[in-house]
């Protein structure tokens, strides 16, 4: 099978709707990282709120409205997170933000059980995005074309503000050093309480993009987290560059790794991890500062 | 000559101030003030107590005792909102941002404050910095470096300039550059602050001089006084 081109451009395919999934949820997480050094292990429970967001509401309403509302009901959520929690903790050490995040994942674990029930929601695709669409040659469902075209083109946009603009370039000087930014004037505090809804948003978008694919449980945040800390990790902290670079890398690997050493996939990614650590200890795209 | 007492409140006023870091408090009840439109030198031995004296008044170390007093009134408590009030500061480490190209770490700050500082302005008083304006930030020697975060401070069309050992590790001919920019500044009325292991720079830019030992001001006169007055540089500043 692995002359055949068409199993290749499948395998590429594949990777690269994973490579998008894994970005939307990585970029957020490694922009707050970032810019604050505020480690929020809950960035995947916000996905799988997002999920179940959108499930229930298109249920209701329909795919497109859930893929709206999810995000912004995330985003939503980031508000009250900061607002009650996130901002008293600023000032405390990493291993408070990480105990305290990490058991944020299970309250929220309890809070959809209690909502949704302990059992998998399944979420329709919209008929638009149903079929399949040709591609060179072979057929491919046109929803996971559009969950890499939409990856894209969140990328695109987020490299034109990051990169281009006045926000952006606050965002980027705040990352590499929050008290010099300060020091010209830059509300770093305003400046981390909106990368953080937007990165909140992200992970619902994410979410809402991820629920017709996979089955809606109340674990997928938990399963989703390894998955982007090791992006981030490789990818390197605080750049949309290493967000995107990890991403892809992860993707590539897990699914050709899957498909070619099945024996070797699940160890595959974690030597891939330990290599880039001892090589490059700050991942690939380290933000500079 | 009320208005020539009012054109004398001192443009920043440290009264009593404690700070330091973490455990060790250094600075142990700095009083200090900067006349406007002159130039205030700080000078003291390693460890007397300058440089925190400067995070404290940009709010980077927060203020344990004492006031910190800007145009007459207290200073805010947050860096940005200092930086808005009107103080800009160019510490020892430059603290260019990496991330950002040269025109870029201008703009930052050109397009939230503006005045009579523009880009062209501040271009015209470091040439150098024109040609380098789509280099990134860290690609520029450390002369370029220094140029960069003196012209990313006056963008900010700051009341009063606080720089922090501007010729650390600057060749002779860069420190002689920089001492004419800063002339030009202070012929402009720019109020300035400024800490300075160099004697002979600091002593040759300042109006006044204030001597930080032991987390105090310890000696306070003219910049001329302290050129003469050996027994203060022996004892203070082991010159």
């Amino acid at each position: 099978m692995t002359t055949d081109p068409g199993f290749w451009l499948l395998q590429t395919l594949n990777a690269l709707q994973l490579s998008m999934l894994l970005f939307l949820l990585s970029i957020g997480l490694t922009v707050i990282f970032g810019l604050m050094h505020f480690v929020n292990l809950a960035h995947g429970a916000l996905y799988a709120a997002g999920a179940y967001v959108a499930a229930s509401v298109s249920a209701v309403a329909g795919f497109w409205a859930g893929l709206v509302l999810a995000p912004l009901a995330v985003a939503v959520i980031g508000v009250l997170l900061y607002g009650g929690l996130i901002r008293r903790m600023r000032r405390s050490g990493p291993m408070a933000q990480v105990l305290v995040t990490f058991g944020l994942i299970f309250v929220a674990l309890d809070l959809t059980r209690l909502i949704w029930g302990d059992i998998a929601l399944a979420s329709a695709m919209p008929p638009l995005l149903e079929g399949r669409l040709s591609v060179l040659g072979i057929d491919y469902p046109l929803y996971r074309l559009f969950v890499i075209g939409l990856g894209l083109v969140v990328f695109a946009a987020l490299a034109f503000v990051l990169g281009r603009t006045q926000i952006g370039a606050m965002i980027r000087a705040g990352v590499d050093n929050d008290a010099m930014a300060a020091c010209l004037g830059i509300n770093v505090e305003r400046l981390f309480f909106i990368v953080f809804c937007l990165g909140c948003a992200l992970a619902g978008l994410a979410g809402a993009v991820a629920a017709p694919l996979l089955s809606v449980s109340p674990d997928m945040g938990l399963q989703i987290l390894i998955p982007t800390l090791i992006v981030i990790v490789i990818g390197g902290l605080g750049s949309l560059q290493g967000a995107i670079a990890g991403s892809l890398v992860y993707g590539f690997v897990q699914t050709f790794g899957a498909v070619l050493a099945p024996g070797l996939a699940s160890v595959l990614i974690y030597g891939l991890l330990a290599a880039i650590l001892v090589i490059r200890p700050t991942g690939l795209f380290p933000a500079k500062g | 000559m009320l208005d020539a007492g009012q054109a004398m409140e001192p443009v920043l006023e440290l009264e009593q101030l404690c700070a330091g870091y973490g455990e060790t408090q250094v600075l142990h009840g700095l009083s200090v003030q900067a006349a406007p439109g002159r130039v205030l030198a700080l000078l003291g031995r390693n460890g007397a107590g300058k440089s925190t004296t400067l995070k404290t008044v940009m709010g980077l170390l927060p203020v344990r005792a004492g006031q910190v007093r800007f145009r007459g009134a207290p200073m805010p408590r947050q860096p940005h909102d200092i930086a808005r009030a009107g103080i800009a500061y160019v510490p020892e480490t430059r603290d260019i941002f990496p991330s950002l190209s040269v025109r870029e770490n201008l703009e930052l700050t050109a397009r939230r404050f503006r005045g009579d500082w523009t880009l062209e302005r501040v271009l015209t008083l470091f040439p150098r910095l024109g040609e380098r304006l789509d280099n990134g930030g860290t690609q520029l020697s450390g002369g370029e470096q220094q140029m960069l975060a003196m012209a990313r401070a006056l963008l900010m069309n700051p009341r009063l300039l606080i720089l922090d050992e501007p010729t650390e590790g600057l060749a002779p001919i860069i420190v002689q550059q920089l001492h004419d920019s800063l002339q030009a500044l202070k012929r402009a009325g720019l109020s300035m602050l400024i800490v300075e292991q160099n004697f002979g720079f600091a002593t040759a830019l300042a109006d006044d001089v204030a001597v930080v030992g032991r987390g105090q001001v310890v000696w306070t006169g003219s910049a001329a006084a302290i050129r003469a007055d050996t027994g203060v540089q022996h004892q203070w500043l082991g010159v």
